[in-house]
């Protein structure tokens, strides 16, 4: 072999050997407490002595109650998505172009219902449009039995990620490109037409497929608003598995979950792809200026009464509901233990879910970094990038089929966690890792290759290069993806409502236990705990947005 | 030799960028790369850096094949295009940067920065953050930068590329003087042939990935190799002609070359300075197609008078200079002339 030829050869085993270094515990996590899982529980509902009968498959999509199933999800989450789109594109502009007192404010005050457990968004909603709510006392207007209040709480949730995805591109978009468009003759409206809209439109897509996957798959804001009428497909797998004990219908059903999520990701990263291609982006805090004009004017305080009325009522409405006619009476009573719903005091939650917590962000934040940083090496193939995707899977994938197969196939050794605390933040940790990384990629990528050269040029070995270049600049990257993943840990539901043990309850699976029993006082100390979660999960949020990086994360 | 480059080649997608490059540079000498965007020149200095490896020949740094060696053992330095300061560390931090990877202590670190900011005329600088800094400032810093850890070759890429024209005039008399000063071996490359001459002992000019000519900045400029290298120095008066004895016969008329120029088909090289004007009806017709003031002359463009051969530079004293669409004979002195290849 020829010098340069060895050299090559060389270079690309050390290039391969770190790589994999770098992806071997991401794919080992994911492979044990994924993968192993998920088919496992699949496997148990499809597989009798040993044969696969995937004849079941047909079985159970002819159905009427399952296609009624397939059906409702598909079009709530349809019209869902197209809501929130109306809804918050006019946000995602005003944030995005307008200056004006209060708009850091208005930003956090948006993104927080992203952070909010659903079980809380779900209660929330109850609290605004149920039985006993604020519109039934005043108006005698409930929602809850109609497909509506599905709708709006899905808004209420994923108004955020329009706004940041969207919104966060908008803002970095060259205004001079449009007044180029001017300066050549286009009004007002062809040059937005013509210029700005074809820059946005793969990122307008991808925050519709993001909040598409959302609401596909909704677990905890169906699960308490839908009643016995409306269940989407991870409702219904949750009815299966734990009420029913159909666990073929349930394999079957999430394994139709698992192929539309497929699809909804494979159209994502194919728009992020083309999101990333060559747009001049500038420096947000230089294109917003104060709005002008009458026009310009409605437009922001229209916005600003949306946000108002449909994210900040709700919000208000839960408080005031947590105090009900009794001052501190609710969260008095959480701190007692009645033996009935808990076998302790339901306020013990509050630290259960804290612990959990971090310990689910740092798991998931040392994976995420380490997936990012291999899927950021320059050398990152293909089989990288179907890595990319994988990370996403179990954002879709549903939670429900995620917590019962830890319960099935993680109870026997070397494995059995069945009894150990690390069971419930490795399932949270699972979800938080795909914010993880979605969080840090673009700062990542973002990384002038040639500055990682500079440093290497100056005598930086590989890791050095990292640690002084990569790492100042992603290290706020890193802040705000834990700050995500321990919100998201927080408040995760479909997954730990079947591994947390009944004395060690979650905020948010305490708050569903209580609501799910009849009385004034448990409905009172739902929603009190639904306050302490919110508080829990806004104040990680606001610290997070002190720390933010204004560059557009996808989430 | 420090550096020699034996058929180097890089290929990109199938394209060489590199092609079978032969480069030496000797200690203390500054070499400068010639050649326009695309020639392969930044491609030849990252592959002596180690951020690009070769598809095929051999990099040696004192004799030492460097093919298994990464680019942060190589002990080279490379001040890149755009500086690339690391924008989260002030500028002593960026200069020390270097100093502490190689394990200086903090007492010697403070000491070099001190004396390299001094040397590069930023003296108590070193505080700044990055962002504070011109244009010209981030030059000095990045220098500074690349000189901490005493690379035994810097290389340089288009050093002086994004400056304006004034500071790069100043800069690359100082650069050389200081080059000669500490006794640096530089491997420079740039588009400028300016620059290029300014800084070299020795100019490599390359086309496409190859070595076109290589020289003293007066051999080349006195003898291009090629018509490419003619024209890329900027000289337009470049044709095809037949020489005979000491005449050559050209579209601009008949000329006298060197009694010793290479006889037959050959490419021929009138430097503006070697065509004189005289009056119509003295030599060949011309007309004046246009006049450029260039502040010590004027350069006067001529359309010889059957109309389609290629256009004439002259290079006229500021008085003389005819109007456009004057009609002016020429005249060629034969120590400007050079025959080509």
């Amino acid at each position: 072999m020829s010098p340069a030829a060895a050299g090559r050869a060389a270079a690309k085993r050390r290039g391969t050997a770190a790589r994999l270094g770098l992806m071997a515990l991401p794919v080992a996590f994911f492979a044990v407490f994924f993968a192993y899982p998920v088919t496992a529980i699949v496997a148990r509902g499809l597989k009798t002595d040993g044969v696969w009968r995937l004849g079941r498959i047909g079985e159970v999509l002819a159905q009427s109650d399952v296609r009624q199933v397939l059906w409702f999800t598909t079009w709530q989450a349809l019209v869902s998505t197209a809501l929130t789109l109306l809804i918050a594109l006019p946000g995602a502009y005003v944030l995005a172009r307008f200056d004006f007192p209060g708009r850091q404010l208005l930003r956090a005050v948006v993104t927080v219902p992203f952070v909010l457990p659903t079980v809380v968004v779900g209660t929330a909603f109850m609290a605004l449009v149920g039985r006993g709510g604020l519109l039934d006392e005043l108006w005698g207007v409930r929602l809850d039995t109609t497909v509506w209040a599905i709708l709006l709480a899905h808004v209420f949730f994923n108004y955020a990620v329009v706004v940041r995805t969207v919104g966060g591109l908008w803002g970095q978009l060259d205004p001079r490109q449009e007044e180029a468009a001017r300066m050549l003759g286009a009004s007002r409206f062809t040059a937005w037409r013509t210029v700005t809209l074809p820059a946005l439109a793969p990122a307008v897509a991808a925050a519709a497929l993001m909040v598409f996957l959302f609401t596909f798959t909704s677990f905890g804001v169906v699960q308490i608003l839908g009643g016995p009428t409306f269940a989407t497909l991870e409702v219904e797998i949750y009815r299966q598995t734990s009420e029913i004990f159909d666990l073929s219908t349930a394999a079957v059903l999430t394994m139709i979950q698992f192929a539309a999520v497929g699809a909804i990701l494979a159209l994502h990263a194919w728009t992020v792809r083309r999101r990333e291609t060559a747009l001049r982006l500038v420096d947000a805090s230089r294109t917003a200026r104060r709005p002008r004009g009458a026009g310009q004017w409605a437009l922001l305080a229209g916005v600003v009464a949306t946000v108002a009325v449909l994210l900040l009522l709700p919000l208000a409405v839960l408080v005031e509901r947590s105090f009900g006619d009794t001052g501190l009476g609710h969260y008095r009573a959480l701190t007692r233990d009645d033996g009935g719903v808990f076998l302790v005091a339901p306020i013990e939650a509050v630290g259960n879910s804290l612990g959990y917590a971090v310990a689910a962000t740092a798991i998931a934040v040392v994976i995420g970094t380490l997936a990012s940083v291999a899927l950021t090496r320059r050398d990152a193939g293909r089989l990288v990038r179907g890595f990319d995707a994988l990370l996403m899977l179990p954002l879709g994938v549903s939670a429900v089929t995620v917590g019962f197969g830890f319960l099935i196939a993680l109870d026997e050794p070397p494995l059995d966690l069945r009894s150990s605390w690390i069971l419930v933040p490795l399932a949270q940790a699972l979800v938080g890792v795909p914010f993880v990384v979605r969080t840090m990629l673009p700062v990542l990528r973002a990384v002038d290759m040639r500055l990682r050269e500079a440093a290497a040029v100056l005598g930086a070995s590989p890791w050095r290069v990292w640690r002084e270049v990569d790492l100042p600049m992603v290290r706020r990257a890193v802040l705000v993806a834990a700050g995500f993943a321990f919100a998201v840990s927080l408040g995760e539901f479909g997954a730990t409502v079947f591994i947390a043990r009944p004395d060690n309850p979650t905020l948010p699976v305490a708050v569903a236990r209580l609501l799910g029993r009849p009385g004034e006082l448990n409905y009172g100390q739902a929603m009190a705990l639904s306050t302490i979660l919110m508080i829990v999960c806004a104040v990680a949020l606001l610290l997070l947005e002190r720390l933010r990086t204004d560059r557009s994360g996808e989430f | 030799m420090l550096l020699s480059l034996e058929g180097a080649t890089v290929r990109f997608g199938g394209r060489a960028v590199l092609d079978a490059v032969d480069l030496q540079v000797a200690e203390h000498e500054t070499v400068c790369v010639l050649g326009p965007s695309g020639s392969g020149k930044s491609t030849l200095l990252r592959a002596v850096a180690g951020l690009q490896p070769l598809d095929a020949g051999r990099i040696s740094l004192a004799g030492r094949d460097q093919a298994d060696v990464p680019a942060h053992r190589r002990g080279v330095g490379l001040m890149f295009q755009d500086h690339q300061l690391f924008p989260q560390r002030d500028v002593g931090g960026n200069v020390a940067f270097g100093l502490r990877m190689h394990g200086a202590s903090r007492g010697e670190q403070a000491d070099r920065v001190r004396e390299l900011l001094e040397l590069v005329g930023l003296p108590g600088a070193r505080g700044r953050a990055v962002a504070t800094l011109s244009g010209g400032e981030q030059q000095r810093v990045a220098l500074a930068r690349a000189l901490a850890p005493s690379p035994r070759l810097l290389m340089l890429d288009e050093p002086l590329g994004q400056l304006d024209r004034s500071l790069r005039e100043r800069l690359v008399v100082e650069l050389r003087e200081l080059f000669g000063r500490l006794g640096t071996t530089v491997l420079a490359v740039t588009h400028d042939q300016g620059e290029a001459f300014a800084l070299a002992d020795r100019v490599v000019v390359m086309r496409d990935g190859r070595i076109a000519q290589s020289g003293t900045p007066l051999e080349v400029w006195r003898r291009p190799a090629d018509a490419f290298v003619a024209r890329f120095l900027g000289f337009e008066n470049v044709a095809e002609a037949t020489v005979t004895a000491d005449v050559a016969v050209t579209p601009w008329g008949k000329i006298p070359v060197p009694a010793d120029a290479p006889q037959g088909t050959r490419t021929l090289l009138v430097r503006p300075a070697g065509v004189r004007l005289v009056p119509d009806g003295e030599g060949p017709r011309h007309t004046v197609t246009a006049r450029t003031f260039r502040g010590t002359h004027v350069a006067v463009r001529l359309q010889p008078g059957d109309g389609d051969g290629p256009r004439l530079e002259a290079a006229c004293a500021l008085q003389a200079a005819p109007e456009v669409g004057d009609e002016v004979g020429v005249e060629f002195d034969a120590a400007e002339i050079v025959v080509l290849g």
